[in-house]
């Protein structure tokens, strides 16, 4: 649905340039949900400006909906362009239209007849919950309505793909989370794909599908959110989760009095319905070890349930190594810290 | 009152004023807007421009209109005389002036055009054309929608100046109340006449000022 192919991006003149991407290779499937993480200068923003051409990459392929939008022309990029919904951080709004002339926009654009606009604008108005506002101005919303606003106007004209460009970083948590929730819905009713960006892992977690973590120009970590999420490989995706997950400084203190003691330390991770099950006590009365919870999460990515714990195994050595294998024999992934 | 003698004054000769003023500065502004809008839009446009080619076109406009900003209107008139009587067949009276007027007023406004477009949020110009919008259709439907209230306060302020640029164009002669001052007021020390015509153009100026922000302020969304 989306692919880009060796994208480079050069800022500036002869004399001073900076590279913003280098190289990038990235795909989104149809109906996925794919989040770009990454701290601020990573080139994140460069990388969805670049799907849409807002940014014209210095080299490389963009493919959207099987066109490869790097080779038209100024006026078949505008009809392409219409297949391409964009929220942004700031919404973007006209401020001198209402809030039915704003959605109503890319169809007039495009030369919809009134009758044919005025069903699309109702039915989008119903879609974001915004029926009653429809004559107020931008002014006289809040920032999570007026980004209900962006997101109908991103779907008058039907696209395939969404991109959300920082859309929930100007917004409190709450209003984030009934964002997030619209386009979760969307994504499923619509059968749309989306791509976004962001610096929050909770907007990660909360409804993607993919990520990939881009730092200095490049995707250094790729895969489900789940593996991601979980294994973290690098130290920049490592960073937004610790964040995120906790751990840190308390375990470290732990860990620190424990194992001059000799004792294990494991971090055990549940994955889906796993993490209502009660294996750890099952295995633990089996082979008689002792064990303390040193920290632990249980949370959802997306709609999937998992848990992480990092306990401590006391016991005779095969003791604890039975443990360790029974516990993996019931396909819990379990980790030795040292 | 203070020695004067409002009974004498020909009140005909000062309602012909009043009219010649008034079309002078009425035909003047049409003519600006028409010339001066666009002239704004490609100042603005060509500003912004990656393009080698419109950062010259800005470079060659900008020059023009900082040189007839700066000569005095005075000059500027004088100077037109020729062209003046090419363009609309006369240097005398409403018609005559209006080509200088123009001509003064049009690369002022462009610049009011040009401040009030940058004023435009640049990320609602870049949704355009995220959504497929054309350069036309983003001046046509962002860039002057967005930017109608600060039009409308270049254009009033633009008709203020046109009200005083009338004056002195009256002098060469297009007639009007700022002429009928000098003429009757300073070289045949009438007073009474210099100060009618000069509280009529008092009025003239606060009607168009009080105008102008009232639309402003219901064209305003902000």
């Amino acid at each position: 649905m989306i692919e880009l192919k060796e994208i480079t991006k050069v800022y500036g003149s002869k004399q001073k340039t900076t590279t913003a991407l280098s190289g990038l290779n990235l795909t989104v499937e149809k109906g996925q949900i794919f989040g770009v993480i990454g701290h601020s200068g990573a080139g994140k923003s460069t990388l969805i400006r670049c799907i849409n051409l807002l940014e014209r990459p210095t080299r490389g392929e963009v493919w959207v909906n099987g066109v490869n939008l790097t080779r038209l022309g100024k006026r078949e990029l505008q009809q392409q362009r219409r297949r391409i919904g964009m929220i942004f951080q700031h919404f973007n709004l006209l401020s001198s239209a209402t809030v039915y002339d704003n959605i109503a926009f890319p169809l007039k654009l495009a030369g919809s007849d009134k009758a044919k606009i005025k069903a699309k604008v109702e039915e989008l108005l119903v879609l974001v919950g915004l029926e009653a506002h429809s004559a107020k101005y931008p002014s006289q919303l809040s920032g999570g309505q007026k980004q209900r606003v962006g997101i109908a106007r991103a779907l008058a004209s039907d696209p395939g793909v969404l991109l959300c460009d920082e859309a929930t970083s100007a917004l409190d948590p709450q209003t984030t989370d009934s964002i997030l929730k619209l386009l979760l819905d969307i994504n499923r009713k619509l059968g749309l794909t989306i791509m976004l960006i962001t610096h929050e892992m909770h907007v990660i977690q909360s409804i993607c599908d993919r990520v990939a973590v881009i730092h200095q120009g490049g995707i250094v970590e790729e895969g489900p959110v789940t593996e991601v999420f979980l294994k973290p490989q690098h130290p920049v995706t490592k960073e937004f989760i610790s964040r995120d997950v906790a751990g840190g400084e308390p375990l470290k203190q732990a860990i620190e009095l424990l194992k001059p003691k000799g004792i294990g330390i494991y971090r055990i991770t549940f994955l889906g319905t796993q993490t209502y099950e009660s294996t750890l006590s099952e295995v633990v009365s089996e082979t008689g070890v002792h064990f303390a919870i040193l920290q632990g999460t249980i949370s959802a990515i997306k709609d999937v349930p998992y848990g992480q714990l990092t306990v401590s195994f006391e016991g005779k050595p095969e003791a604890v190594a039975q443990t360790v294998a029974k516990l993996q024999q019931r396909e819990l992934d379990v980790e030795v810290i040292d | 009152m203070w020695g004067l003698d409002f009974s004498q004054l020909d009140w005909n000769e000062m309602t012909q004023a009043s009219y010649d003023t008034l079309s002078m500065m009425g035909y003047s502004l049409l003519f600006t807007i028409v010339i001066g809008l666009p002239l704004g839009i490609i100042l603005y446009m060509t500003a912004r421009s990656n393009s080698l080619v419109f950062r010259w076109t800005y470079r060659v406009i900008s020059f023009v209109v900082n040189i007839l900003r700066s000569i005095p209107f005075v000059i500027l008139i004088i100077s037109l005389l020729p062209l003046t009587k090419l363009i609309v067949g006369t240097t005398l009276g409403v018609t005559g002036t209006i080509p200088p007027l123009v001509i003064g007023a049009a690369p002022f406004f462009a610049r009011l055009v040009e401040t009030s477009l940058r004023e435009v949020d640049w990320g609602v110009i870049e949704a355009a054309h995220a959504m497929g919008a054309s350069t036309g259709q983003v001046v046509r439907r962002v860039l002057l929608p967005e930017s109608l209230p600060g039009l409308i306060a270049g254009a009033t302020i633009t008709a203020v100046t046109l009200v005083s640029y009338t004056a002195m164009s009256g002098m060469v002669g297009g007639g009007g109340l700022g002429d009928l001052a000098i003429r009757f007021g300073y070289y045949r020390y009438e007073k009474e006449v210099m100060i009618i015509a000069v509280l009529f153009m008092i009025v003239l100026v606060q009607i168009l000022q009080m105008a102008g922000d009232r639309l402003v302020v219901h064209f305003t969304r902000k």
